[in-house]
């Protein structure tokens, strides 16, 4: 009687605690996400939440090569203006509906048409969608596009329910609905978004936790100290400065990959009447300031050494990185030379940054870099919602901001530096390199868009509406007790073949 | 932030007295001496700071970036190498400026309000009675942050923002202290012999009501430093690389693990000077008011 | 009694319509644009268009304020421009959480202020009285923020008795609810452990002084039955009021320390709110943080009222 009371007892206990123990996974964000319709979408956090939720028509691997995901393979045509897409026919939504043809024209044209979406500039040059048989679709685009595909593998490839998508419209984000390999439990705001295993994903077998929490926690020492204690089983965006802890802590496993986006300086060039000041109007005087700069110490001192120093759009580690023009070393006799050679002995340069302390950390070290130079930086420390919308609106000499960064190198650059770009804050404009840009974005042939970008880089590199500093390096820390974790440049968090050792 | 619930409910003097025989009850208050000390200690500092034999405050040191303390920097160095003592020092200016300036602004602006409310009555009162019940009813805090984020962040912005948001609490005791005195004989006599109204005001209401307002206002500058520290915190206060001791809370809580000396010299520095303002700020009360013996 | 309540809420409505002016106002004249922020990385020219037309962005703000009370008063709150939530919602989920917090620090701060007020109290002028004030002066002194970051460092980060941050609910799992509060309302209670301090003191010393208090004595009952049964029990109505108006200012000071302790309640929802220029979700929180303010204010009030029936002709 005893005995059996107490082998009950164990194996309910082992019931309850075991699968509990051995297949909830907890992840430690830097913010809280946003709404959670891809549509409506707009942080870099919330991707990584569609990350498990949401499957896109294509993905990437490390190394950026675009590769199936929902769709099977792909053609374009001779004239690159019809891309046809085979899709995969073992896929359901989270809510039973069948993944076919009709669902992808159907997200296509919320990506479009929604008045709330946020994904128009990206699904732009799409004409329209055909269905060509029950797994397989045709694109129609009003011009040539090579970004398309990059596009895919992020929020305006991400396949919603569309009988959900229909139901719920603009309110989708309140129980998100795709076909990922986890789905929607509940969320609670800065506090917690529970996803639960998928238990008809296609790829079931690659998945092995039976439930993802994901903790926005925007300290990072308690961040780390939540990873520690074990309340946390990985984390996302480690502070630089904790890397050295956490390699030295057998407890922990690092991850890094350098991101695909930047952070720099913008100099207003021409966008109102605060562009009418020396830095604004001479480029030799932003040579000067970029001069001044040692980037490589700026990585040492304030990110103890795990970023990526850099000077232009895209990483020194990327394909699309112009090996012509290498990361300057610093030079201040030059740039006090280039300083005289302008008319000044020294010069006041007001520069806005975030009120974070970080940035400001940062700022303050290019201040007294470029102080040796000449240069009397006066930091202007603001909300970054003001400083978005001083900058926007051309009210500044120049502002620190980054680039999240996007898988196709035009996504990086275009829309900063030519005339029209709709995040042209410095309102550069020169003919030649739109012309440069635009042939860039609509060739399909790596070497002729590589040829383009390195052409507008020469020109680019003279003018400098943009000063680049360093390329953030995404870092994860994560329990011991996790194995198969592969990182992205993308800063996503991919679960397949993670599990728990 | 708990400042509200510290309004002294002491009376109004029947007439006014020379402030000796405050001054000796003060003295002979041990406490209350303590905090006088700790207070002429930190404003001694922060006058000084320009004289002192230290570091410049601003000059960073790749070299030496978040050092322990040392023979050298006793305080230790901060993420970009500079000297936390001289730090310290230069932002007890800032600190204190933030809470007597702030303080100022609070009492300036508040105690006419509350003169005008409580001697007129009327109409007029029950406008700034209510508009103080509002701003009382939001948060100081929220308050603060909203108005510093809206004259965007800087030093002299926060202290605005708090001497507009620690202002109700003035308008509310110059009020209640004017409504308990104005009925006194020798106002009434005032009135009687025909003195005009500012005359009035001025020679007989403001000096019957000012020793509570002293009180308050030195308990309210313990407040306002810890809001402008609340502030510099949340990045909406004085503004790098000039070093205030809620700013440098700001980036040391980053390094709590690696340099936790970051976070322990402000902490430390806001404690025993808020420490020292309402030590004496009770002391004053005591010593002012006429019931207790 | 019915018509000083009746004239209480009367005085209310108009400062509730005075909070609405100015939390509107004040959030208006913030800088920053909130359709930029809402637009996304790549601010669309068509999104920002679209985005000022759904929340009434370019009508003239007398306009836009209508729209909000309006909405209001048929209990529309809006709907929070970052989620996508009803900000009614949000209010609802966090409201709870804070209000757990302010509890737990209020109780914390009843354990410790209390019996020290009562201790000082009755030992006057001794060393006892002087390092109770001392020692309520310091909880009062230390920045809230501040010892927050050293308890986290200390217990969470060294000692790993205590998570760092999180929320549970206590419905869900009381004992993990109890461990990730405990902290955050220790640093919120020591505050407030103060304040209840003095008025404790200062309510028994008026009442040890009393005649009735000294008829008990006279009788030679024991000092610990005068202090507790008698003096105690008619100290703890003003002790009560005080709390009540102390309650208000809990929430107040949660701002920091939910920031600090990253707990998903009304603290952290304005401030990220503010910064986010999350309009609705700023009006919604401050409205709701007025309301309860005054009504606190009303019930210490009808507190007095009750206690101290001179206060009639004074108010």
């Amino acid at each position: 009687m005893r005995k059996s009371l107490l082998a009950a007892l164990l194996l309910s206990a082992s019931s309850v605690i075991t699968p509990a123990m051995a297949a909830d996974l907890r992840i430690g964000l830097q913010e809280d996400p946003d709404v959670l319709d891809p549509d409506q979408s707009r942080t870099f956090v919330g991707r990584i939440v569609y990350a498990s939720l949401c499957d896109k028509l294509v993905d990437i691997t490390p190394d950026l090569e675009i590769i199936p995901q929902l769709a099977t393979g792909w053609s374009w045509s001779g004239d690159g203006l019809t891309l046809t897409m085979d899709l995969r026919d073992d896929v359901t939504f989270h809510d039973g509906t069948p993944f076919d043809a009709e669902a992808v024209k159907a997200n296509i044209d919320r990506s479009k048409n929604l008045p709330e979406s946020r994904r128009k500039s990206e699904v732009k040059t799409i004409q329209s969608v055909e269905v060509t048989g029950p797994h397989q679709v045709q694109f129609k685009l009003n011009g040539p596009d090579a970004t398309l595909l990059a596009q895919f593998a992020d929020r305006s490839g991400m396949m919603l329910s569309p009988t959900a998508a229909a139901a719920a419209g603009v309110d989708f984000g309140a129980k998100p609905i795709c076909s990922g390999p986890f789905k929607f439990t509940e969320r609670v705001a800065q506090d917690r978004i529970v996803l639960e295993k998928f238990s008809d994903y296609w790829n079931a077998d690659a998945i092995n936790f039976d439930k993802v929490t994901f903790l926005p926690i925007p300290d990072t020492t308690v961040r780390l100290a939540n990873l520690r204690s074990g309340d946390l089983d990985m984390l996302e965006r480690l502070a630089a400065t904790d890397a050295a802890s956490v390699k030295g802590d057998g407890s922990l496993q690092y991850e890094e990959a350098v991101s695909l986006g930047y952070q720099g300086i913008t100099i207003n060039v021409g966008n109102g009447d605060r562009a009418n000041n020396p830095i604004g109007q001479d480029a030799k005087i932003r040579e000067a300031f970029s001069l001044a700069l040692d980037r490589d110490a700026i990585n040492q001192v304030v990110f103890e050494g795990a970023f990526a120093p850099g000077n232009q759009p895209y990483p020194p580690t990327s394909p699309w990185y112009d090996k012509d023009h290498p990361v300057p070393a610093r030079d201040v006799e030059k740039a006090k030379a280039l300083l005289k050679e302008a008319g000044f002995d020294s010069l006041d340069v007001e520069v806005q940054v975030a009120n974070n302390p970080v940035q400001t950390q940062l700022m303050q070290v290019v201040q007294s870099m470029a102080a040796e130079a000449g240069f009397n930086v006066k930091l202007k420390s603001m909300e970054f919602a003001s400083l978005l919308s001083d900058q926007s609106a051309g009210n500044y000499q120049a502002s620190q901001i980054g680039w999240s960064g996007r898988v196709d190198p035009d996504g990086n650059i275009h829309q900063f530096v030519t005339c029209e770009g709709g995040i042209n804050d410095s309102k550069y404009c020169n003919p030649e390199i739109d012309a440069l840009l635009d042939a860039a974005r609509t060739s399909t042939d790596l070497e002729i868009r590589k040829a383009k970008y390195d052409a507008a880089r020469d020109i680019l590199n003279a003018d400098m509406p943009l000063i680049y500093l360093y390329h953030v390096t995404w870092i994860w820390a994560l329990s011991d007790k996790l194995e198969g974790f592969t990182p992205y440049p993308d800063g996503m968090i991919r679960l397949e073949n993670v599990k728990f050792k | 932030m708990t400042a509200a619930a510290d309004i002294p409910v002491s009376g109004a003097d029947e007439q006014p007295r020379s402030g000796s025989r405050a001054w000796k009850k003060l003295k002979a208050n041990k406490s209350a001496f303590v905090g006088f000390l700790l207070v002429v200690f930190f404003i001694a500092i922060a006058i000084l700071a320009p004289l002192l034999p230290i570091a410049d405050p601003t000059a960073t040191n790749w070299g030496a970036i978040r050092k322990a303390p040392s023979a050298a920097h006793w305080l230790g160095t901060d993420e970009l190498g500079r000297d936390i003592l001289s730090r310290m020092i230069w932002g007890a200016q800032a600190s204190l400026l933030a809470g007597v300036v702030s303080v100022l602004i609070a009492v300036s602006v508040g105690v006419p309000f509350g003169l005008i409310s409580g001697y007129f009555g009327g109409w007029i009162d029950q406008i700034i009675s209510r508009a103080t019940d509002a701003l009382l009813a939001t948060p100081f805090l929220i308050l603060a942050i909203a108005l510093a984020a809206f004259l965007g962040p800087s030093l002299t912005n926060a202290m605005i923002a708090i001497g507009l948001s620690a202002m109700p609490i003035f308008i509310r005791l110059t009020r209640g202290e004017v409504l308990a005195v104005k009925t006194e004989d020798y106002v009434e006599g005032a009135h009687a012999i025909g003195l005009s109204t500012p005359i009035i005001l001025a020679r007989y209401i403001l000096p019957n009501v000012f020793a509570p307002i002293l009180v308050q206002a030195t308990l309210t500058i313990a407040t306002a430093i810890i809001a402008e520290a609340s502030l510099s915190f949340l990045g909406l206060g004085q503004q790098p690389p000039a070093p205030s001791w809620g700013s440098m809370l700001n980036v040391a809580k980053n390094f709590m693990t690696q340099a936790p000396w970051m976070a322990m010299w402000p902490g430390i520095a806001i404690f025993l000077v808020v420490l020292g303002f309402n030590l004496l700020g009770d002391g004053l009360r005591d010593a002012l008011d006429p019931r207790e013996t | 009694m019915l018509s000083f309540i009746a004239r209480r809420l009367a005085i209310a409505i108009p400062t509730i319509i005075l909070v609405s002016v100015f939390v509107f106002f004040l959030q208006k004249l913030l800088p920053g644009d909130p359709a930029l922020v809402l637009a996304g990385e790549e601010r669309d020219p068509e999104t920002l268009a679209f985005i000022r037309e759904k929340y009434h962005l370019n009508e003239p703000i007398l306009t836009q304020y209508f729209y909000w009370v309006g909405g209001m008063l048929q209990g529309h709150f809006g709907i929070s421009l970052r989620t996508n939530q009803p900000v009614l919602e949000l209010i609802g989920d966090k409201l709870p959480v804070t209000i757990q917090l302010a509890v737990m620090a209020m109780v914390i701060a009843m354990i410790i202020g209390i019996p020290a007020g009562i201790m000082s109290a009755v030992k006057k002028g001794t060393a006892v009285d002087y390092i109770a004030n001392i020692v309520a002066l310091s909880g009062l002194s230390i920045p809230n923020f501040w010892l927050g970051i050293m308890l986290i460092m200390l217990v969470s980060v060294h000692l790993g008795w205590l998570p760092a941050s999180g929320y549970e609910s206590p419905f869900v799992d009381p004992l993990r609810s109890l461990e990730t509060m405990i902290m955050p309302a220790f640093v919120l209670g020591t505050a407030l452990a103060a304040t209840l301090m003095r008025h404790t003191r200062s309510a028994m010393l008026g009442i040890l002084r009393a005649d009735y208090v000294r008829t008990a004595r006279a009788k030679g009952l024991q000092e610990r039955v005068v202090v507790l049964k008698h003096a105690f029990r008619n100290a703890l109505l003003p002790i009560v009021t005080v709390s009540a108006l102390l309650f208000g200012e809990l929430l107040a000071g949660a701002v920091l320390t939910e920031q600090i302790f990253t707990i998903p309640g009304f603290g952290k929802l304005i401030v990220d709110a503010v910064f986010t220029r999350d309009y609705a979700v700023v009006q919604g929180v401050v409205m709701c943080t007025a309301i309860g303010f005054i009504l606190m204010n009303l019930v210490a009030d009808v507190l007095y009222f009750f206690l101290n029936p001179r206060m009639r002709t004074a108010l």
